[in-house]
């Protein structure tokens, strides 16, 4: 049998766009750390959030016959992909819907752009979309001239903040009113100058701002939460209006789907609404749903579009551990119970995926090896908790130590033998061998103390040990050794004998 | 090849192990025989959690509580197969009485009459007390997905029988291909330090009327 198979494309085919690292993890997480506000706002957000989302999954007693179920599910759309997203298609395009396929970021782009330059708008409005923001459509769409308006509150924020988001659900949360209200009046045409930092004055300032966009809008361009292959329908789940607006009031509906996100059948969704809204929000359900299947004659977008987008899910598909991270259905669950994306926030993930499941989902879709992914599995103290939380159990922790064994295997055709571990195990060896040589090698300590210096605290040592020391600092030395302190403080007076006769 | 093919070929490669899933387990809740007077309760209780207003009545007594819900208002928006019967009231049919704006796929009223509308007034599909979700599917008496969303006040009319206590049982009620919306409150957000404000895009003020007898 031959290995080549003509026709076939190779495999994995890996995604682009918003999904690498510029810099490691360990350096990015080492400056944002150091960002007081930051780190006060997201302990505030996810613990709120974490701990709302504890009461309303304890009021459903079948909770995690849910998560079982949520979990199988999306294990069959994985095992039947090739045939949902036939079926998918057959019924959208029946009921008008037109679907266009995308092989990775700058096919999704081209699509897009082509779609709106046919319908001649300048500008478009958005919901609030992981999907694009992966694409990286808006800087796309503004290099070809067109407008993107963002109408979720906080991707606003973000938006005319010339920022990135933090958060998967709460992009802006690493502003705090203050800076939300001083942004607005720097960047927000037409806003009121005495505007005041009260949560409920600034959503009415995006309000207004934004009212004229969605009544006037001709093109509008969405995400998708779902998409059902038996029905041919697509859901956006969300709590403003910005979201209904889009999706109701253009001529033109544009919808960008990563290919992972189908259900089956409609009855499924009994299963992601009761296991999405809790996980995320913490609420029992969302403001807003909305679902659409193809076009709705005198209801709606009468130009419906769906993009469905591959960019390296493929790839992570073809990865029989990591595959489930495709499971995911961008609840930020995860994020809000994980100690690390606590202290370093999103912004140190330098992907649309942060927290736990960016930490794996970023990886399997542009290979381990793409600029400094590598990183990433390796951001995370594997405690368990994302895996706890994941309503479509996801076992992050498990892949996680799956993909760093992926990356130590990638390391090892490019690295040279490492022969100072040999010479690191020789040494100990010797010291460890005898308690002369340990006590010899302690004389050394106030050495480690000075090379410490102020701060008590090592924070780079040479060689091999360099790979330690950086994402770790490493406390001074303690000036005695145990050893030489228990023999000061236990100065034997007297040999002890066993002495008979004291009664 | 083309990315439609491409694509599917790369699926296809990339389950070359053949995976084979596993039967969907249903364990979950998927029926219950909560009686209507509970559900009328929990919905109500849901609702009001969302900052919703709920009130409680039979048939008779809906134009009166639709009079005093729409008192003040300029005009309103109805869609064509809500029956004039819930509007037979003297506050809303005498001079002066707020405006009745039809609306209909075949006669569609413009976006700018519906932003000038002060309510809307709709009826619903299916609603799930569990949650406090009314689901609205496009049918006459609902109307087009828009005129629930660009008014300011919605007063949402919900007949006890079309309550259900979980979620699995209103989608079992539903027709997947209509579009459809469910709301579960008014229009909110918490994106600026996680404080809830409700009212953005759409409907700030949401007004459920549970009407007992039907």
């Amino acid at each position: 049998m031959s290995k080549v198979f003509i026709g076939m494309p190779p495999l994995p085919a890996f995604g682009s766009g918003n999904l690498n690292l510029t810099e490691p993890f360990p350096r990015a997480a080492a400056r944002e750390l150091g960002n007081q506000q930051l780190r006060s706002n997201l302990r505030h957000a996810t613990h709120t959030i974490r701990d709302k989302r504890l009461k309303v999954v304890a009021e459903l007693p079948d909770w995690e016959e849910l998560r079982d179920a949520g979990s199988a599910i999306k294990e069959s759309v994985m095992a039947d992909l090739p045939a949902l997203l036939e079926r998918f298609e057959a019924n959208f395009t029946a009921r008008g819907g037109k679907v266009h396929w995308a092989r990775d970021a700058a096919e999704a782009n081209a699509i897009i752009t082509e779609l709106v330059r046919a319908t001649g708008a300048q500008e478009v409005v958005k919901v609030k979309s992981m999907a694009t923001q992966e694409i990286g459509l808006n800087e796309h769409l503004e290099t070809e001239g067109i407008a993107a308006f963002e109408t979720d509150l906080a991707e606003l924020i973000v938006q005319l903040g010339h920022d990135k988001p933090s958060h998967i659900l709460v992009p802006a949360i690493h502003k705090n009113r203050t800076q939300v209200r001083d942004i607005f009046l720097a960047e927000m045409p037409g806003v009121d100058p005495d505007l005041t930092n009260d949560p409920a004055m600034l959503a009415g300032a995006a309000r207004s701002y934004l009212r004229s966009k969605f009544l006037t809008a001709r093109v509008a361009i969405s995400g998708a939460n779902f998409g059902i292959a038996d029905s041919g329908t697509l859901a956006v789940v969300e709590s403003e209006g910005n979201g209904r607006m889009c999706l109701t009031l253009p001529e033109t509906l544009i919808t960008v789907m990563g290919i992972e996100k189908l259900l089956p059948t409609f009855a499924d969704l009994e299963v992601f609404m009761a296991l999405l809204p809790r996980s995320s929000t913490g609420e029992r359900m969302n403001p807003y749903t909305s679902l659409w299947t193809g076009v709705t004659a005198g209801d709606g977008p009468q130009d419906v579009h769906l993009v469905l987008l591959d960019n390296g899910r493929s790839a992570a598909l073809a990865d029989e551990m990591g595959r489930s991270a495709l499971h995911c259905i961008r609840c930020s669950a995860c994020m809000n119970v994980c100690p690390v994306y606590e202290r370093t926030g999103g912004h140190a993930y330098g992907s649309t995926y942060p927290g736990p499941i960016g930490a794996i989902l970023s990886p399997l879709m542009t290979g381990i090896e793409a600029e400094e992914n590598n990183s990433l599995p390796y951001a995370s103290s594997l405690c368990g908790a994302c895996f706890d939380a994941c309503p479509v159990k996801i076992n992050i922790p498990e892949i996680l130590v799956h993909l760093r064994g992926k990356d130590v295997d990638s390391r090892r055709g490019r690295m040279k033998p490492p022969s100072q571990m040999d010479l690191l195990m020789k040494g100990a060896q010797w010291a460890f061998s005898s308690g002369t040589h340990l006590g010899l090698l302690e004389k050394g300590l106030p050495l480690g103390r000075l090379a410490a210096g102020r701060s008590k605290k090592i924070k780079h040592l040479p060689g091999l040990a360099a790979r330690w020391t950086d994402s770790r600092d490493i406390p001074a030395p303690p000036p005695a050794s145990f050893r030489d302190w228990w023999a000061k403080e236990h100065v034997p007076e007297a040999p002890i004998t066993q002495q008979g006769g004291e009664a | 090849m083309s990315a439609r093919e491409e694509i599917l070929a790369r699926i296809t490669g990339a389950l070359a192990d053949s995976p084979v899933a596993r039967p969907v387990p249903r364990g979950y809740l998927r029926a219950s025989d909560t009686s209507t007077a509970r559900l009328i309760e929990l919905l109500t209780d849901r609702l009001a959690d969302y900052k919703a207003h709920v009130d409680v009545v039979a048939s008779a007594g809906v134009p009166g509580i639709l009079a005093g819900l729409l008192a003040g208002a300029e005009s309103y928006v109805v869609p064509s197969g809500l029956p004039d019967d819930w509007f037979a009231h003297p506050a809303l049919e005498a001079d002066g009485a707020p405006r009745r704006l039809r609306d209909d796929v075949s006669c569609p009223l413009s976006v700018a009459e519906l932003d000038r509308a002060s309510a809307v007034i709709t009826a619903s599909a299916v609603s799930v007390a569990e949650s406090g979700t009314i689901m609205l599917d496009g049918s006459p008496a609902q109307g087009r997905r828009v005129i629930s969303l660009v008014p300011d006040h919605h007063v949402c009319l919900v007949p006890a029988s079309s309550i259900v206590h979980i979620l699995p049982e209103a989608v079992a009620r539903l027709d997947g291909t209509r579009a459809m919306t469910w709301i579960s409150g008014p229009s909110a957000t918490s994106d600026i330090e996680l404080e809830r404000v409700e009212g953005v895009h759409g409907p700030r003020r949401l007004d459920v009327i549970i009407i007992t007898d039907k």
